[in-house]
């Protein structure tokens, strides 16, 4: 067990942590935070997807003891966050989801698109995306609708 | 999905971090990124008894570009190199080569001295640093050593590495007005290669140079398509594919028709887009 120093959400926790402790498992059994997703556990899915210092990261494959000292934010942390929230509609009004499964990782995959990318076209969308797997979607809705955030953003930013 | 209980440990220094794995005698690796050895972990393909966390270390951060080569730190990720963060001796090569490793949350900790170390069969950067004429700077017990990133990476996760050494980083040097050409076959975006290409060659100094990974073994130099790029500016089809053929059958004799076809097709664009560049 190692002592290990996280800031989640803004909120500082140390916790005796084992090594072999993913983050994401630390994130959901530890602190239930359960809005990050765990679909496949072996870097494939894209659904269990979190930000560390500003980068988004698989928490699937980052050992929480490898975390000590760093920034982590989960979909948990976006809640009333520009420009997360207007994301959060766009997926709504595009029919982004249905069973919901993969959509917090989709979520902070989109922010990270758009601010990487502020004019993103379909081909890009498509592929930055391809790391995330949706199996209810067929994606359009979800191109559509970072495709449709990104101009929002944009203007409001004008 | 959950790896067996390990040990772990973050030294301090490059010297603690042998120091640990000297004493580990093998059962001990190094860590940075962590992106494929987790992952191996993870689906218990590896046992594993220590992590040594090199992530944090300067030593291995380092970036020099003293103009005639570039020496880059071996944590540093495949997303810094991507978005041309640090000096970039390939005239845009390893930019686009690490834009097509995974996927970008994968890339944002991944990294370069990681990719070479591990030397999956598959992984793109032994290509692209063979073709680049890279070498691979080591730290062991008994100090430090260069080697050349083709004599370095020797078959499927296999490379010249004793088990108490570590991958300080890669040195890449400058060549005058290169012009390259990289192509990459994988089942779908993001995934490792089925077959992946690299092709550099420059006006001044050292013949071109065309590297091929996604056999069975490891990533190599294609020595005859190399001579044939030196010996025509213009190229033809037909023999072009005949050498590729030939080296095919020495490097790679177990291939079966689709990874053939495969190699041929990108092996000859990779000459094709540096030639039309």
């Amino acid at each position: 067990m190692t002592i290990t120093h996280l800031t989640i959400n803004g909120e500082a926790h140390s916790q005796q942590i084992d090594p072999r402790e993913s983050l994401a498992d630390f994130l959901r059994e530890r602190l239930n935070l359960t809005g990050t997703h765990l679909g496949c556990e072996q870097g494939a899915c894209g659904a269990c997807t979190v930000s560390i210092d500003g980068m988004v990261v698989r928490s699937c494959v980052v050992l929480a003891v490898m975390c000590d000292g760093r920034k982590i934010e989960t979909i948990e942390g976006t809640r009333n966050t520009e420009p997360m929230d207007i994301i959060r509609r766009h997926f709504h009004e595009k029919h982004a989801l249905q069973c919901g499964f993969c959509t917090p990782g989709m979520l902070m995959m989109a922010r990270d698109i758009i601010a990487r990318h502020p004019e993103p076209n379909e081909s890009v969308i498509r592929n930055q995306l391809s790391g995330q797997i949706c199996r209810c979607t067929g994606y359009a809705g979800i191109v559509a609708a970072i495709s449709s955030a990104a101009r929002e953003i944009r203007d409001s930013a004008q | 999905m959950k790896p067996a209980a390990f040990q772990y440990s973050r030294p301090g220094t490059v010297a603690e971090a042998i120091a640990l794995l000297s004493a580990a005698a093998g059962s001990a690796m190094p860590i940075s990124g962590g992106q494929s050895l987790l992952i191996l972990m993870s689906l218990r393909l590896t046992m594993i008894d220590m992590l040594v966390d090199v992530s944090r270390l300067p030593e291995l951060r380092e970036i020099r570009d003293d103009r005639r080569h570039v020496f880059i730190g071996a944590t540093t990720t495949h997303a810094t190199i991507e978005d041309g963060k640090i000096p970039d001796p390939s005239s845009g090569l390893m930019s686009r080569v690490a834009s097509k490793i995974a996927y970008r949350a994968i890339r944002n900790l991944g990294t370069i001295g990681g990719s070479m170390a591990l030397a999956d069969p598959s992984a793109d950067w032994p290509p692209c640093l063979i073709a680049l004429d890279a070498e691979v700077s080591i730290a062991g017990p008994d100090g430090q050593r260069w080697e050349k990133a083709e004599d370095f990476v020797r078959g499927a996760y296999e490379t010249s590495l004793l088990p108490a050494e570590i991958v300080l980083g890669v040195r890449i040097p400058r060549r005058k007005s290169a012009r390259w050409g990289t192509c990459k076959v994988s089942r779908k975006s993001g995934a490792f290669a089925d077959s992946m290409a690299v092709f550099v060659e420059a006006s001044d100094d050292g013949p071109p140079r065309a590297a091929l990974t996604g056999t069975t073994s490891h990533a190599r130099l294609l020595p005859r398509v190399s001579q044939y790029a030196q010996d025509h500016s213009f190229l033809d089809a037909g023999d072009l594919r005949a050498v590729i053929l030939d080296d095919l059958a020495e490097l790679v004799p177990d291939a079966d028709p689709y990874q053939l076809r495969c190699h041929v097709a990108t092996v000859s664009r990779a000459i094709t887009e540096a030639r039309s560049s």
